[in-house]
């Protein structure tokens, strides 16, 4: 337990080194959110009603940008052997990297919510819920991603397949996010999504690192 | 600097390769290759670019599995439980696995976290005391070398896997490690080191590759 704290305090403190890595898949997300207006006209009808699919798969896209480098970056240094030869069992490793990449991407993009939100005329009584379905969105996107960096590392064009590789998994969660949020718009309890969104995020919790943990280890 | 006893490890018996053979593609790098390391014992791989010395490291570290043959420890399968062996050993590699963006304290405090250890006497032993709170970026080559080999002055381990450990290094930072070399025999401990540089570990044998 000790040593995947400190992988991830470690991803903490490498994220806060470098926070420009961080705002820029915050400003990716604000600005993929702010391409829809100009796109589709300002009519709010419009905007409202596409604004839950635009959110989810905007988060997505953004929390995907800084994927490639989860171990690509980690293996050019050669600190990937010795995380591999700290101890700590490749799964738990992944895991920490796959919580890591939530805590340093995913968890500023909810902060971003009310921006895009409000950007794409969502109704204040569903950004609550947008924050929350995003918050297990991507910590879904994260799981499969970390999974997904594992097998494309050392790959020619990694960075290429990656998104072919996780984008189709994450549909589920867009689905699920996209469906909750509506309904809060639309003045309906938004649980029953959230919580078949939440049932993902614990399937994807315990598989995705087993997945980029024998992934790592070359099995 | 630290001994057998207080480093907890009890009988250490013997690292034995038997017929260990490396592929790389349909290319074998070495084959039937076998040798038996003991504790306090040295092994210095030698051999010509590409003969396999840092392959071999690998492999020995658990990071590649062989093709053929078998790696014991003490008799039994060492690469069966992958964890269990890496907790044994300490692997520095050709690359220094520094963040740059961390300071030279940072970098080891995150490895003592995972191993424990005392981080203030591990940058003491490579000399690098002076320089802990400055980011490992503008260290320069051989005091980033230093500083990946502070790692192996961290915590005891009982196997030391050294590639080119002496590469950037000054003649009082190659005595040092000849220190740290002679200490961790002292105690009980093994090592293999791939070199082509002249390295402070008397009564080394030698394999060519």
């Amino acid at each position: 337990m000790s040593g995947f704290l400190a992988v991830l305090g470690r991803e903490v403190r490498l994220a806060l080194r470098h926070p420009a890595d961080t705002l820029a898949a915050v400003l990716f997300f604000v600005l993929v959110c702010a391409l829809f207006p100009f796109g589709i006209g300002p009519s709010p009808e419009i905007l409202a009603r596409i604004a839950p699919g635009a959110l989810l798969a905007a988060a997505l896209l953004a929390a995907l940008l800084p994927l490639d480098r989860l171990f690509g970056a980690e293996a050019e240094d050669g600190s990937l052997d010795q995380l591999l030869l700290s101890g700590l069992p490749p799964s738990a490793l992944a895991g920490a990297k796959a919580l890591g990449h939530w805590v340093v991407t995913g968890l500023p993009l909810l902060l971003a919510t009310p921006i895009a939100a409000a950007m794409l005329n969502l109704p204040v009584e569903a950004w609550g819920t947008a924050a929350l379905a995003l918050g297990l969105a991507t910590g879904v996107l994260s799981l499969f991603g970390a999974a997904g960096a594992a097998l494309t590392l050392g790959a020619r064009r990694g960075g290429v397949l990656l998104p072919l590789l996780v984008l189709p998994l994450s549909i589920p969660a867009v689905i699920f996010g996209a469906a909750a949020i509506e309904a809060a718009a639309g003045g309906i309890s938004p649980r029953p999504y959230l919580l078949l969104l939440g049932a993902l995020l614990a399937i994807a919790a315990p598989m995705a690192p087993l997945a980029a943990g024998a992934a790592l280890r070359g099995d | 600097m630290f001994s057998c006893a207080a480093a907890g490890w009890g009988e250490f018996g013997v690292l034995e390769a038997r017929d260990l053979a490396c592929w790389r593609g349909d290319r074998a790098i070495f084959a039937g290759l076998s040798f038996q390391l003991e504790a306090g014992g040295a092994l210095l791989l030698l051999g010509a670019n590409g003969a396999g010395k840092s392959s071999l490291l690998r492999l020995l570290a658990g990071l590649i599995p062989p093709a053929e043959g078998a790696l014991l420890w003490d008799g039994a399968d060492a690469l069966a439980d992958r964890v269990a062996h890496a907790a044994r050993l300490r692997y520095l590699s050709h690359q220094d696995a520094l963040k740059p963006s961390l300071t030279a304290r940072e970098n080891l405090l995150f490895y003592s976290r995972l191993w424990g250890g005392d981080v203030a006497g591990a940058l003491e032993a490579v000399d690098l005391t002076d320089l802990a709170e400055l980011p490992a970026r503008i260290l320069s080559s051989g005091q980033k070398r230093r500083l990946a080999l502070a790692r192996l002055a961290l915590a005891p381990a009982r196997l030391w896997l050294l590639d080119e450990p002496t590469v950037g290094l000054d003649a009082a930072s190659v005595a040092r490690l000849g220190g740290l070399l002679a200490a961790h025999r002292a105690a009980g401990g093994a090592v293999i080191a791939a070199t082509h540089l002249p390295l402070p570990l008397p009564g080394a044998r030698e394999l060519a590759l």
